[in-house]
């Protein structure tokens, strides 16, 4: 039978490496909107999902005509399985050929992305080769020419019926209350093979019950068949190989090593992989039963990666997030922060209604009166300013629909260009939208990637997961350019630790092919080698903002030059949820329009009379934090739309109450474009409603008809002016010479980097009971060399003084921080790197000093 | 009697005090065998060597040329790993080799790489070997001192560097695969075969040779004497001589050097220049023929000859050359209960039918030993050891080369051969004394013997 399942498996990674040159056809028509309805993931790369030919497919397809003339070429090794002649693919394992052709070989430790160990021994069976049948495992034999399996003679059986027998002689049976009876392999294999009672009569083993590994994540060894496989996810795939087996035989079991805590950004994972209730996720336990789940296939929208997720619930509460296998984004891995934040979604502290300031106090009232006090207030303040003096923040929280609707918004009933999605810490709408895109897939079989970002394990920790994946498997190198070393830096080939400021000099020194010199801290031989490793076709960009206390238009400068290499692609490495979709929908400064630092700037000198906040927090996003609280407090009349009382919200004149995550259907788009379905699974708290329908309403109450009153009639807008998938913009331009790049640093003070941690002080993590405390704290990493040279005492506390703030901070050295910089974490505390960025200068330079 | 004068190989500076010193080791011929080696191609030293037929000592019984010869079509860099972490029950034989002959063992294993081409050797040393480490790492400094080992070895244009490492007590990382994970830093657990044939994916998955102490203590002497002269020794399947540990219930016991193929298990036990008898004269109740993991013989295998070949099809194997002898006084469910104990003591649980079939084994002999045991145990006992080992004990097998070969290599449900190891002892004394387990069982006490295992 021809491998018809395996042929969507294989069909997405063809395609991904084969439609290189037809992007940009690709990307204007697929990935339609009406995808909300339909559980696949569409694709805009994907010339399968295409309609029209592209050049490069006409070919293909002449190719394919030819070689029907030929004897069609056998469909696979052919081998024998349980009597039924099947074909598989070269290399393919005996248990994965098994599964395709629907003979399901029972297994624990198997799993199908992880290197396969044969230890739980469960899928032994018959396997002939010629010499006779001999007890295998399916799990580490490779399918061969004319190979015959048996998986259900007496032999066999017997094996597998031995080894769960061996697997419950020491299990406690205690599935009435383990989280994961009902949905446990062990109690599924047992009822399907298994004994119908123990013969062994004597005292099981004992362990105390159950001990953390990490914040996050308990184990009961009791319940641990030691399958590896969580052991093997944390090594093989996190990198983080924080647990492992210790003692032996009977003894043996999992546990960390003595004061390392399992302190992964991807410990949930194994929670998901365990094959029995041994690991348990802390949120998670105890709360519901898997038959009580209800499930819906949804997208994570966390951070921009958009991992493709089941949201389940129980009652009118989200209980947990599960990683779905898709082959193009994140094979079933989800970061941690992803998989828990349904907490917030579930938080008490949710805005419940409508509100309004009366005489000074916050009043909840009904809709009616809301929008109408919005609108009101709104349409006295671009009365009394015009259009110019009205501006909306935010928005990359919101899914397409909703995202389309207030851009429309804006535009029709605002009138205003002063729109953005973003907080003052990404790049210019022009540059994400105008290069060549790359997918995850591209980027992961790309000759070389060039990481221009920050670091992606704390900002989109699953692009991590798969790019590490591939440079571990060798399938692609790593180009760094970076000011300071990120969790890939290990395994890059080159890391070129640049200083802030300097991002363009350096990526122009790259491509321009002059003779090299010296820049910064970097040195000329690394700019050459850089080169040379540039020098093949196809590299692919990740692109982000690597650094909040350098300019974006030095990062930018940058990626002008880099898009000069040839074949060059860009994978956007921007972190907010659907900021892309937000930027293609319009959610971006028009023309003659204010970003969000200048209308934050506006509002300080009085020049803003109405703000829309749309789901944002400039207080804790906007990297110049003085900026911000200026801004805020210099805003005129202020609408706030979102899902909790922020310190920013709070400060607003009428505040809306809108859907969260998995309260509303809709669309989102991912950093590569990618339009996935969000599912719906509760109905929002209180009286809160989607962005969309406040928009429209709003609107109304502006004296403007959208023309939609529906999520059907919004779609079919949105498909007139093309749709969700319109990641593309102009070409951009290649970058002018300005040579004079950033201004020097004196000889006493470092040149500031800053960047974000997986765990910060927004409202996703800090409404999540489990995570809030995971904040790591404050401190001060600069290169060792610098610290002995300013006098500074490592290891303990220092003070470190910016351009309109001085603090005490804790200080550590670190080798990956070039000389002459200072990395310091943003939003993570009081004092962090936003109370030293000045957003009015190109970099930040700080000074510290011993207390 | 089958005992006769022969010349001893890898016993042969037993007797002088210094021969662990590089002056003894000299003295008394010393690395003439690599200097001569080094004098021919590499291709004709493992022609050499596989002309002469040398068995595997560690228990698998691979013969050493036929071995490196699975490197001829694999790449670089390659690596010669020498297992000494000897630790199967009753054998006491590597250790010795090391402790008097340390010279032999690193000559034995630099000719080895030279034939082999690889660039690194790595001798691996059990942990509990204290004397044995400290003699290697003495005869490694010296040996690198006088140019030995180390760049441009004895003028030639050919390199090697030799690493010591010592274990850290686990009888498991004596299975080669496991002793590759523990000398790479991790967790000393075997890897499954396929894929991971050492010869092929090894030390950090590069080719891997990895030959027993013993074997390689062989080498020398056959590039002194030349093939044909170490063939001349022994049977026409099993070529040159072969250390035998003998312990247990004997007058004598001790290491000695006999012949291949030739001298008989009786010879072993009873000649005076060996074994010298069953202490005070007892009867003979059962002996172990090939370390702990063999199957039991009794008296009718007695004159069964050391060779392969014989005692395969017979039920047993020599494995890795210690014979354990039990006289009429052994409790043999004690006996069988003290075996059954090591091999769960030592599982390293990384497979499912091991960590949790040999463990149960042990509890439930313990039970009947106890006196609590019922008589459906019995028919347990033998089914949970079908679960680990499958098949009829002891299993018919068939070793790739088409001779009988039994019961090596094991079936099993197992990755290695540990689990099946313990199924040996057990199904030995139940098959033959399955009165004895019938005793404890009928009256809660053992039979009328005194409990000496």
């Amino acid at each position: 039978m021809p491998d018809d399942t395996a042929s969507d498996d294989t069909a997405s990674d063809d395609t991904a490496s084969d439609d290189t040159a037809s992007d940009d056809t690709a990307s204007d028509d697929t990935a339609s909107d009406d995808t909300a309805s339909d559980d696949t993931t569409a694709a805009p790369t994907e010339s399968a999902a295409e309609p029209e030919v592209s050049e490069h497919d006409t070919a293909a397809v002449a190719v394919a005509t030819e070689e029907q003339n030929e004897p069609s070429p056998p469909p696979g090794i052919p081998l024998t399985i349980d009597g039924k002649q099947i074909f598989a693919e070269k290399g393919e394992l005996v248990i994965a050929a098994a599964e395709r052709n629907g003979v399901h070989i029972p297994r624990f430790c198997y799993h199908p992305r992880l290197r396969s160990v044969g230890m739980c021994r469960m899928c032994l069976v018959d396997v002939d080769t010629g010499r006779g049948p001999v007890l295998s495992p399916a799990c580490l034999i490779e399918c061969g020419e004319n190979m015959v399996v048996e998986t259900q003679s007496v032999k066999a059986r017997k094996a597998q019926d031995g080894v769960l027998e061996f697997l419950l002689i020491n299990h406690p049976l205690d599935c009435p209350v383990c989280d994961k009876g009902g949905e446990c392999p062990l109690q599924d294999n047992t009822v399907a093979f298994g004994p119908g009672e123990s013969r062994m009569v004597e005292e099981k083993r004992h362990r105390e019950k159950p001990i953390a590994l990490s914040n996050l994540v308990l184990l009961d060894r009791e319940r641990c068949i030691l399958c590896d496989r969580c052991t093997r996810f944390a090594d093989e795939v996190a990198g983080d190989p924080l647990i492992n087996f210790v003692f032996r035989g009977v003894d043996t079991e999992i546990n960390t090593f003595p004061d390392h805590p399992f302190a992964s950004y991807f410990s949930g994972n194994t929670v998901q992989l365990c094959p029995v209730g041994a690991l348990t996720a802390a949120p998670y336990r105890f709360k519901a039963r898997p038959w009580d789940l209800d499930s819906v296939d949804s997208t994570c929208t966390t951070c921009a990666v958009g991992c493709r997720i089941a949201v389940q619930s129980s009652g009118t509460q989200l209980t947990r997030y599960l990683g779905l296998d898709d082959d193009a984004v994140n094979h079933s891995w989800l970061c941690d922060k992803g998989r828990f934040s349904y907490e917030a979604v579930n938080s008490p502290d949710r805005v419940p209604a409508p509100m309004v300031r009366k005489n000074g106090q916050l009043v909840e009232v009904s809709w009616s009166e809301a929008i109408a006090a919005a609108a009101s207030g709104l349409k006295q303040a671009r009365e009394r300013s015009g259009g110019s003096g009205v501006g909306v923040i935010g928005g990359a929280r919101l899914a397409n629909e909703d995202a389309f609707a207030w851009a429309r918004l804006a535009d029709d009933a605002l009138g205003t260009a002063n729109v953005d999605c973003q907080m003052d810490d990404g790049l210019p709408a022009e540059v994400v939208l105008g290069l060549p895109r790359a997918t995850i897939e591209d980027a992961c079989n790309a000759p070389v990637v060039v990481l221009l970002a920050p670091d992606l394990k704390e900002e989109l920790p699953v692009l991590f997961l798969r790019l590490r994946g591939a440079l571990t498997a060798g399938r692609t190198k790593l180009v760094e350019l970076t000011p300071a070393s990120t969790s890939l830096t290990a395994l890059a080939e080159l890391s070129l630790g640049y200083r802030p400021g300097e991002a363009g000099l350096v990526a122009r020194a790259i491509t321009d092919g002059g003779a090299s010199s010296d820049i910064g801290p970097v040195p000329a031989s690394a700019i050459d080698a850089a080169r040379a490793a540039l020098a093949a076709p196809g590299a692919v960009v990740v692109l982000g903002r690597p650094s909040l206390a350098e300019s974006a238009d030095s990062v930018a400068d940058a990626a002008r030059a880099l898009a000069l290499l040839p074949g060059v692609r860009f994978l956007s490495a921007l972190r907010r949820g659907n900021v892309h979709g937000a930027l293609a929908a319009g959610l971006r400064p028009s023309a003659g329009g204010l970003d969000t630092g200048g209308m934050l700037r506006a509002a300080a000198s009085g020049k803003l009379a109405g703000l829309v906040l749309l789901g944002a927090d400039p207080l804790t996003d906007v990297p110049d934090r003085r900026l911000a609280q200026s801004g805020l407090a210099g805003a005129g009349f202020t609408v706030a739309v979102d899902t909790f009382l922020t310190e920013s919200v709070a400060g607003a004149d009428v505040i809306l109450p809108a859907a969260a995550f998995a309260e509303r259907p809709g669309t989102t788009t991912n950093i590569e474009g990618r339009v996935s379905p969000l599912g719906q699974k509760l109905t929002p708290p209180g009286v809160a409603w989607p962005d969309w329908m406040i928009a429209v309403e709003l609107a109304t109450a502006l004296g403007t008809d959208l023309g939609f009153e529906s999520l059907d009639d919004l779609r079919a807008a949105a498909k007139s002016t093309g749709g969700f998938s319109g990641l593309t913009g102009a070409p951009v331009e290649p970058p002018v010479g300005s040579e004079s790049g950033a201004p020097r640093v004196d000889a006493y003070a470092l040149r500031l980097v800053a960047g974000r941690g997986l765990y910060d002080l927004g409202v996703t993590v800090q409404k999540s009971p489990s995570m809030a405390g995971l904040v790591r704290p404050v401190s001060l990493r600069a290169n060792p060399r610098d610290l002995a040279r300013l006098g500074v005492t490592t290891g303990g506390r220092v003070r470190v003084t910016g351009p309109h703030a001085s603090f005490a901070i804790d200080v550590v050295a670190d080798e990956g921080v070039p000389l002459g910089s200072a990395f310091v974490p943003a939003n993570v505390g009081v004092d962090d790197a936003r109370s030293l960025i000045d957003a009015g200068s190109p970099v930040t330079d700080v000074r510290i000093e011993n207390l | 009697m089958t005992v006769r004068e022969i010349p001893r190989i890898v016993s042969a500076r037993w007797d002088t005090d210094d021969a662990h010193t590089l002056r003894g080791y000299l003295a008394t011929g010393g690395y003439e065998g690599l200097r001569k080696a080094l004098s021919m191609a590499p291709a004709d030293v493992v022609a050499e060597v596989t002309g002469a037929t040398v068995q595997g000592r560690g228990g698998a019984g691979f013969p050493a040329g036929n071995k490196w010869k699975f490197l001829d079509d694999k790449g670089f860099p390659r690596w010669i790993v020498v297992n000494g972490d000897e630790s199967e029950p009753g054998t006491y034989k590597d250790r010795i080799i090391m402790e008097r002959d340390p010279h032999m063992v690193i000559e034995g294993a630099l000719i080895t790489a030279y034939a082999c081409k690889a660039s690194q050797v790595f001798l691996y040393v059990r942990g509990e070997m204290a004397l044995a480490q400290e003699r290697i790492a003495t005869a490694l400094n010296d040996a690198y001192a006088a140019d030995y080992i180390g760049k441009k070895i004895l003028d030639t244009e050919w390199s090697v560097d030799v690493t010591l490492h010592w274990g850290a007590g686990a009888y498991i990382v004596g299975d080669e695969t496991a002793l590759l994970e523990s000398l790479e830093g991790n967790r000393g657990m075997p890897r499954p075969k396929p894929p991971f044939f050492p010869a092929a994916l090894g030390l950090y998955l590069q080719p891997t040779i990895v030959n027993n102490v013993e074997t390689l203590s062989n080498v020398p002497w056959i590039m002194v004497n030349g093939a044909e002269a170490f063939a001349a020794i022994g049977s026409e399947k099993s070529n040159g001589t072969r250390l035998i540990a003998v312990s247990g219930h004997v007058n004598r016991p001790g290491t000695y050097e006999v012949e291949c193929g030739v001298v008989t298990f009786r010879d072993l036990l009873y000649d005076a220049s060996l074994g010298g008898g069953i202490r005070g004269g007892r009867d003979l109740k059962a002996f172990i023929p090939g370390g702990g993991s063999s199957p039991w013989f009794f008296e009718e295998h007695l004159d069964l000859p050391l060779e392969a070949s014989v005692v395969g099809p017979a039920g047993s194997m020599l494995g890795s050359g210690a014979v354990v002898a039990m006289d009429d006084t052994t409790d043999m469910v004690r006996a069988c209960w003290r075996l059954v104990r090591f091999y769960a003591k030592e599982s390293c649980g990384k497979c499912t039918p091991c960590r949790e079939g040999t463990a149960w084994l042990e509890t439930i002999l313990a039970r009947i030993l106890d006196g609590h045991g019922r008589p459906e145990d019995l028919a347990l006992l033998v089914d949970v050891g079908d679960n680990i080992s499958p098949g009829p004990f002891p299993g018919p097998s068939i070793e790739p080369g088409g001779a009988p070969f039994a019961p090596f290599p094991y079936k099993k449900t197992t990755i290695c051969d540990l689990g099946p190891s313990v199924v040996s002892p057990l199904m030995s004394a139940l098959r033959r004394f399955r009165h004895e387990f019938e005793a404890y069982i009928a009256s809660g006490v053992g039979p009328e013997v005194i409990a000496s295992a």
